[in-house]
């Protein structure tokens, strides 16, 4: 196992006694405490990281973090497998599994490499053009083989076993950041006792403090940056997040971000966390991204940002090569000689794009290095898949070749403020910064540091302080005197756009994540694709992870010089959230498989669990579908006898899950009679009546049975899917529509446990329930009374209300006593065989009757469609009474509620099925609407439905098709009324 | 995004249900009133009045006006006390 070809014998922020084992394709590998993925590949001598998106073409790292547009790998194995994860934001742990991707057969040899040579077929827009004709052949045979071709790694498809947490935070000041102008921020807003959140995606915090030889005070940089963290790690109103990455920003101080585990963790911790943070101000300081400078062969393996370089000299003690060339067009470009120099690596020379460079800028690098100014990199040699050499063209027009196996590029700096424009706010460019800056952030947020422009450190420290200083002020906060320590300072560090040199040789890459050339945007502005979105559109150019990070300046000044615009007139492409990739896992967070939605369970579950049940979902709850006995063939074996032992004798269902409102008030019963289309003030004490509710456009909204329990007071019950809504719908009545009425109501759906006890023999197991104590009979509680009762103390119910056309009781207790009651009823019915039956029977039971339920109250029918308009009282108003009036809702022609049977006695019928004219062509023209509900009725010994009819009641006795194209039927159905059985005492 | 409810305070979005636009006014026997009440919505680029209810809360039908450019909230009141 190597420990690294490339580490530097002693610098920076390793623990080189405490050795980290990992792999890379295979190969066993080790890095230190304190390494990146990305730095121990470098350590370990690998150039060679990935193969490119569209051509294949062998790429090394350019960066160093969350800028990184090619070191993008597969992490783990087998269902851990996380694909397109950036080395340089993995930190190093103990059996790392990593592999490279969009490779095949491997890394080294790729067949596909030859996409490369075919490269003029790649170009921007070629799939668009080429790939139109015939039509049908894109999604069949172009794109499959496009998408296997060009592509990033692949996720797994098995389960994430890995488990995912939410969390929610709040604060004063949200700091996004915690380089050197966040950590001030902090700093100074927590000393002054405000609640602060610091952000930082690293697992360390210092920013670039950790990559440059710069010092605070009189301190290093990053001991500086451990100093303010132990401060603030002391102050009880600062929380520390790290390894955590503010992906979005959203209205009134909304934040997401999401929080990776330390790989030493352990089981049971979370691998992330999606935090949701809502904080009063916040302070933008996520720093700068370097460019890249556009010549022909910039994409060698060994071709890197200087700030990468510095990076991972300084930060990781691993160098990128051992003959380093630079190419600049800014001062930090001999910075990073000077560092290299430091360091002990060679620098084969400083090449600056510019003709003048100062004098103090000239000694940075180190003694003896070739200078080379107004030079330009034309070209790039490549041995064994890395660098070997690069082309230069003096300003003489000379060309030499130079050796070197790293080229360190600096191109100048682009603020990554992509947060700030997640509101609408805009990037504009600026002369002074030489990017493009947020000129409007979203409220209640300042930038400060590189974010802003202020990429020199002295700049950075201040402007951190002075934003914390505006937070405070806008939150009324103690503002504490900011010490802004005295830092060390690069070099002035505005550079202009330097366009790529024009006799440079192969492909110039601008976007190197999506293989976009300066050839690419030359060709999309030729086609007329001219402005920024288009280009980006039309080419590619950042879209993916990178997201313009390393991209978006450059591609801009392309098509600023082709277009002839002046780079302030081009604006740049507006940054969306997620600013960085977040799992979906952590989207989902706990939230998956059983735990999807929360559940509510009725108080018979147990029971039901050990009994047979199947079960289903409704609004939330888990409701028994049926209960199977053992031997029984299948469902319909199960629900046919359930149903049989209703109509036969007696059986038990639990429903609880009903939607059950108390409203109570003087003025209960009037406001029941304007949201019921039927009428409740008139409905004396202690009896129950069925409504309908309408929604304000006149279609029907719910129905249940209400009852009055007193004077003013009313129990309204819903359907189960519709208990939250109508809920909501009753408030909105009240408070908004008729806030005068002396009204109020609550939910108490969950208060009571409520069962069914539906048969023939259900009298005298309500009678046994209640053991003499209750007369039930038909004289002293005949149909629809509803009643408070004494059950053995118990302050319980009683309806006389029947779903199933049988004779009916609905008994209801308080919840935390349903699971008794319903061992009860099943005692009491046992001489009796008394059956639970689930929804199925309940289903069967009432189609039978004809009683409409959700297929059939389905937002579009009227109550007069589902034969209830006479329900509709003409002396009083009520919700949805005048748009129920409309000529199209009152139309003859309307399917209505009808009841069908096979013609041919054992021939089924589908759910779902078309109603047509006998001989009838299957079009839309002729449709006449659908069969909504099907079942078998043992009654009847045959299958039934339930319909909607396009002048159905017209229609009875006729027979048309019904017409299933799905399930290939296609029966002969007679038109008959929706009930098929008789009432048999309610 | 945050409402401030009257009732409950500053409370996050996913504890409303958000409704439309906030017409002043009841049932109206009147087809073309009635019509206009429940179906028409002004829709504009700047300040709009909407009806917010707070169904994860204490079940308060508000209004709030928001301006639509920016989302930035400029009033939450009870719809109670709006009509
Ligand atoms: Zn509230």
């Amino acid at each position: 196992m190597s420990l690294g070809i490339n580490r530097l014998a002693k610098g920076g922020l390793i623990d080189r006694t405490k050795r980290i084992g990992f792999s890379f394709d295979g190969r066993q590998l080790a890095g230190y405490e304190g390494d990146t993925l990305a730095s121990a590949l470098v350590a370990n001598h690998v150039k060679l990281v990935g193969r490119s998106f569209k051509y294949h073409r062998p790429r090394g790292l350019l960066g160093a973090g969350a800028e990184e547009p090619n070191g993008l790998v597969a992490l783990g194995a087998g269902a851990r497998t996380e694909a397109n994860t950036k080395a340089t934001l993995v930190e190093l742990f103990e059996g790392l599994e990593a592999t490279s991707q969009n490779r095949f057969p491997s890394l080294r040899l790729d067949l596909q490499a030859m996409n490369g040579l075919l490269s003029p077929f790649f170009a921007a827009g070629f799939y668009y053009k080429t790939f139109m004709w015939p039509r049908g052949f894109w999604e069949r045979l172009y794109e499959p083989a496009i998408r296997r071709a060009a592509g990033l790694g692949r996720a797994s498809t098995a389960p994430d076993p890995d488990r995912y947490e939410k969390a929610n935070a709040f604060c004063d000041v949200l700091v996004i950041g915690g380089g050197p102008a966040g950590l001030i921020a902090a700093h100074d807003l927590g000393r002054g006792g405000a609640r602060v959140i610091l952000a930082e995606q690293d697992f360390v915090l210092g920013g670039r403090l950790l990559a440059e030889r710069l010092t605070v005070g009189d301190a290093p940089g990053a001991a500086w940056a451990r100093e303010v963290e132990r401060e603030l790690a002391a102050m009880p109103n600062v929380t520390i997040l790290r390894r955590t990455a503010v992906f979005a920003a959203y209205d009134q101080g909304g934040f997401a971000a999401v929080e990776s585990a330390a790989p030493d963790a352990g089981e049971g911790v979370a691998r992330q966390t999606l935090w949701r943070i809502a904080a009063r101000a916040s302070i933008l300081a996520t720093g700068a991204v370097e460019r890249p400078i556009v010549f022909g062969g910039n994409d060698r393996p060994g071709v890197m940002l200087a700030s990468a370089v510095r990076s991972y000299v300084n930060r990781f003690g691993a160098t990128p090569g051992w003959s380093v060339a630079i190419l600049a067009s800014s001062d930090d470009g001999w910075s990073t000689a000077a560092d290299l120099g430091a360091a002990g690596v060679p620098v084969v020379a400083v090449i600056d794009r510019r003709e003048e460079v100062g004098e103090a800028v000239k000694a940075l690098a180190p003694r003896g290095t070739r200078l080379i100014l107004g030079g330009e990199v034309v070209g790039s040699q490549m041995r064994r898949l890395a660098l070997s050499a690069i082309d230069v063209l003096a300003k003489d027009g000379t060309r030499t070749r130079i050796n070197a196996d790293c080229l360190a590029m600096a191109g100048g700096w682009t603020p990554a403020a992509g947060l700030a424009t997640h509101l609408g706010g805009k990037m504009h460019w600026s002369e002074k910064v030489g990017a493009p800056v947020a000129t409007e952030a979203a409220p209640g947020m300042f930038i400060a540091g590189a974010a802003a422009g202020a990429f020199a450190l002295r700049a950075a420290l201040a402007g951190g302080a002075g934003a914390a200083r505006e937070a405070a002020t806008l939150l009324g906060l103690k503002a504490v005197a900011p010490e802004v320590p005295v830092a060390s300072d690069e070099f002035g560090a505005a550079v202009p756009i330097r366009l790529p040199a024009r006799k440079s040789r192969g492909p110039a890459f601008v976007d190197f994540q999506n293989d976009v050339t300066a050839k690419d945007i030359k060709l999309a502005v030729q086609e007329g694709f001219a402005s920024p979105e288009h280009l980006k559109r039309y080419t590619t150019l950042g879209m993916a992870t990178d997201q313009g990070r390393t991209s978006g300046v450059n591609g801009l000044a392309l098509l600023a010089e082709a277009t002839g615009h002046a780079m302030a007139d081009l604006a740049p492409t507006t940054a969306r959230p997620p600013d960085s990739p977040v799992a979906i896992g952590a989207l989902a967070g706990p939230r998956r498989g059983r735990a999807f939605r929360s559940i509510r369970r009725i108080s018979s579950h147990c029971w039901a669990e050990e009994n047979g049940a199947v079960f289903g979902e409704a609004g939330l709850w888990l409701r028994p579908r049926w209960y199977a006995r053992p031997g029984e063939a299948d469902w319909l074996t199960t629900v046919t006898r359930e149903v049989n032992a209703v109509r036969g004798a007696v059986g038990v269902c639990d429903v609880s899950t009903l939607g059950k409102i108390d409203v109570q008030g003087p003025d209960a019963g009037a406001f029941l009679d304007r949201v019921y289309v039927n009428t409740f003030s008139t409905l004396p004490a202690g009896k129950a009546r069925y409504g309908v509710m309408l929604r304000e456009d006149g279609i029907v909204f719910d129905d249940g049975v209400t009852a009055r329990l007193g004077e003013d007071r009313y129990l309204v019950s819903t359907t189960t899917a519709n208990a939250v809504r109508v809920m909501q719908h009753l408030e909105y009545c009240h408070q908004v529509l008729w806030p005068g009425l002396d009204v109020q109501m609550t939910s108490v759906t969950e208060a009571w446990g409520q069962y069914a006890i539906a048969g023939p023999r259900s009298r005298e197991v309500a009678g046994a329930l209640f053991g003499g104590g209750l007369d039930v009979s038909d004289a002293a509680f005949p149909a629809l009374t509803a009643r408070e009762v004494d059950l053995d103390g118990l302050g319980a119910r009683l309806f006389r209300v029947s779903f199933s056309g049988e004779l009916a009781y609905e008994v209801a207790v308080p919840a935390n006593f349903g699971w008794q009651l319903f061992e009860r009823i099943l005692r009491a019915g046992e001489p009796f065989g008394i059956a639970p039956y689930g929804t199925e029977a309940l289903g069967v039971l009432r189609i039978e009757r004809g009683h409409v339920a959700g297929n059939e109250i389905n937002g579009q029918t009227t109550a007069g469609d589902l034969g209830l308009g006479r329900m509709m009282s003409a002396k009083k108003d009520f919700v949805g009474k005048t748009l129920a009036q409309r000529p199209g809702l009152v139309a003859a022609d309307r399917p209505v509620l009808v009841g069908v049977r096979p013609v041919e006695a054992q021939e089924r019928i589908s759910g779902g099925a078309h109603f047509l004219d006998m001989g009838a062509r299957p079009s839309l023209e002729n449709d006449l609407g659908h069969v909504t509900s099907v079942a078998f009725s043992p009654s009847l010994g045959a299958w039934i439905g339930l319909g909607l009819l396009r002048r159905g009641r017209e229609r009875t006795g006729e027979t048309v098709r019904a017409y299933d194209p799905v399930r290939g039927r296609d029966t002969a159905v007679k038109v008959v009324s929706p009930i098929f059985i008789p009432e048999r005492g309610g | 995004m945050r409402i401030a409810c009257p009732y409950c305070g500053e409370r996050d979005a996913h504890e409303f249900t958000v409704r439309g636009e906030a017409r002043a006014g009841t049932l109206e026997s009147d087809p073309g009133r009635e019509f206009a009440r429940v179906y028409e919505r002004a829709n504009p680029a700047g300040p709009t009045r909407e009806f917010w209810y707070h169904g994860a809360g204490c079940r308060s039908w508000l209004v709030v006006e928001r301006d639509t450019r920016s989302h930035a909230i400029l009033s939450v009141a009870y719809a109670k006390a709006s009509q």
